[in-house]
């Protein structure tokens, strides 16, 4: 156990220093959910605001946009993840990690912790691009510990997910593909307009999507927007259920992918 | 773990197949501790295969092994802490330099942070790497990513290092420093699991060489034991007349007669000495000869010899 913990730190660092040394990726994968809120809030923002005025939400568009943005940062930041964890599959080095008597976990605990250390910070540095763009949340200290947590287990999900993405495709370019349909499920979903202005089958889909109870959950946090009974625990079974899928395909298929 | 056992690996019946294909069918190797071991054949013979076998990656769907006194199968960590391996194609971290790859090997080795830095250090200087150490290996030449490949072996000290075509597509010079790189290596009393498609470098290097043929020991034994068994390299010689022919037929004894005529066949190990003395022996006679070539057997020869004469196969 402890030296199992000592070799996911060893690998943790290790993966740290790539970010460090290759940070065309770390950024990227920021300037994604930047742009959408430039796009959305300075071009389409007016328009948008004012169809949305009407219906649920009252208030400028940059604050019911946001939560969803940030929520896109963390499933940005996990192609990151995706695509270390293919490139290493696809180099000589894991092999000889297999030949050494290092806990094998750690391999896939580093990339994994790295890569949600990594994506943090990405949603910070999104968080501060929206306040600086007119994002005026409403939360308390502990409100913002709540949608810290929240994203947190959000971005731990989505991370185990990539690490599976990243251990079964071909190569570094279908990994970093694999995760982009999920970075777009927050628009099919309550990320950017109400589901109940969506026509009939997409609006049963986007209310029974994971993103929107989450999306819903940090909006109610930050923004202090009502919240249906039972939405915050549906977020975080999401999560969880997410994280657990990830974290059995990723193990399933990292030992796959080494017995070859 | 603390003693280090006779037999450094002993493998029996190891099978292994990909689908229909049969890449290993049934094959026993014992290797000493403290020798060379040269596993020969060609590509795709299954030398890669066995390698991945007996350093824990892949597992045999036939048959046992113990490797540095440690079950294969059972204990395939107690293995692991006693083995290095340096594959074919360099598994080094190319995103770290040459020296922060070395000290993530002493990380995963668990040695604390001076030792791991001195052990760095050493390996750097005793491979010729102190000034690429903090540049990233693709600035790397072929051989110098092979040294830093073979350091990052050694930051464990293993008893026990299998080298998968170590010399493979190498220049003539970065070969001959991986060899002597080698040669230290056994020197030092650690056990070599060297595979090669190259007769030479087995030759050069092994104390007991394997012939792996079709997934199968073709033949086993020691360079010269081997080297018996192929038909032999010889000398071409060519004369300008008849005369001259004649005359080294008279003086070199065994020699076959060409089909032009004028050339003669000479059996020779072709090691330089010989070639010296037999031309140094015409030169004394005074007989001319207009062309000289030389033909070494190369492993063609040897699965020739070893698949055509019904698998004569040395006891071990």
């Amino acid at each position: 156990m402890r030296d199992s913990i000592h070799d996911s730190v060893t690998m943790l660092r290790r993966n740290l220093l790539h970010a460090r040394r290759y940070p065309s990726m770390t950024i990227s994968t920021v300037a994604m959910p930047v742009l959408m809120l430039l796009l959305f809030v300075g071009v389409f923002g007016g328009a948008l605001g004012t169809g949305i005025g009407g219906a649920s939400y009252i208030g400028s568009y940059v604050d019911y946009v946001a939560p969803g943005i940030i929520l896109m940062a963390a499933t940005s930041g996990s192609v990151a993840t995706a695509v270390s964890v293919s490139v290493d599959m696809t180099e000589g080095i894991v092999n000889r990690f297999r030949t050494m008597a290092i806990s094998r976990s750690s391999v896939l605990t580093g990339h994994v912790i790295g890569g949600v250390i990594q994506t943090m910070v990405s949603i910070a540095l999104v968080v501060g691009v929206a306040l600086l763009m007119g994002f005026r949340p409403t939360a308390g200290p502990l409100d913002w510990l709540g949608a810290f947590g929240l994203l947190l287990a959000m971005t731990f999900a989505m991370t185990w997910l990539a690490a599976a993405f990243g251990l079964v495709s071909k190569g570094p370019e279908s990994a970093s593909n694999a995760p982009m349909p999920l970075m777009f499920l927050p628009m099919l979903g309550s990320g950017f307009v109400p589901p109940e202005r969506m026509p009939g089958a997409v609006r049963w889909f986007a209310e029974h999507q994971p993103f929107t109870p989450i999306i819903e959950t940090l909006r109610g946090l930050l923004m202090g927007t009502p919240l249906v009974g039972g939405t915050g625990a549906l977020a975080l079974g999401w999560c969880a259920l997410i994280a657990l899928i990830g974290f059995l395909w990723a193990r399933r298929a990292f030992s796959r992918a080494v017995a070859r | 773990m603390s003693s280090t056992p006779e037999i450094s690996i002993a493998a029996k019946r190891l099978r292994k197949s990909y689908g229909d294909k049969v890449v290993l069918d049934g094959i026993d190797l014992t290797v000493r501790a403290g020798t060379i071991f040269s596993l020969l054949g060609p590509n795709g013979a299954g030398k890669t295969t066995t390698v991945q076998i007996l350093s824990t990656l892949i597992r045999p769907d036939g048959g046992t092994a113990r490797v540095e006194g440690h079950d294969l199968g059972r204990a395939p960590d107690a293995v692991r802490t006693a083995i290095g391996v340096t594959g074919q194609f360099a598994a080094v971290d190319r995103l770290l330099t040459g020296e922060e790859n070395l000290l993530l090997m002493a990380d995963l080795h668990h040695l604390d942070r001076a030792r791991g830095r001195r052990r760095t250090a050493e390996l750097l200087e005793r491979f010729d790497l102190v000034e690429a150490a903090k540049r990233l290996p693709a600035t790397y030449s072929g051989g110098m990513r092979r040294r830093l490949d073979l350091a990052m072996t050694l930051v464990g000290s293993p008893q026990l290092i299998f080298l998968d075509e170590p010399t493979t597509g190498l220049d003539p010079r970065s070969r001959q420093t991986m060899w002597e790189i080698i040669r230290e290596l056994a020197d030092s009393g650690v056990t070599i699991f060297l595979t090669t498609q190259y007769l030479e470098e087995a030759d050069q290097l092994a104390n007991r060489i394997a012939v792996l043929h079709n997934g199968k020991l073709a033949a086993e034994g020691g360079p010269d034991e081997l080297k018996r068994l192929i038909p032999g390299g010889h000398v071409r010689l060519r004369f300008a007349d008849e005369h001259a022919l004649l005359a080294a037929m008279r003086l070199l004894g065994h020699s076959v007669r060409g089909e032009d005529g004028l050339s003669l066949r000479v059996p020779s190990d072709c090691r330089v000495r010989s070639l010296r003395m037999l031309l140094d022996e015409l030169d004394d006679a005074g007989v001319e000869a207009e062309e000289f070539s030389v033909n070494t057997p190369d492993l063609n020869d040897v699965f020739f010899a070893l698949t055509d004469s019904k698998r004569e196969v040395l006891s071990a």
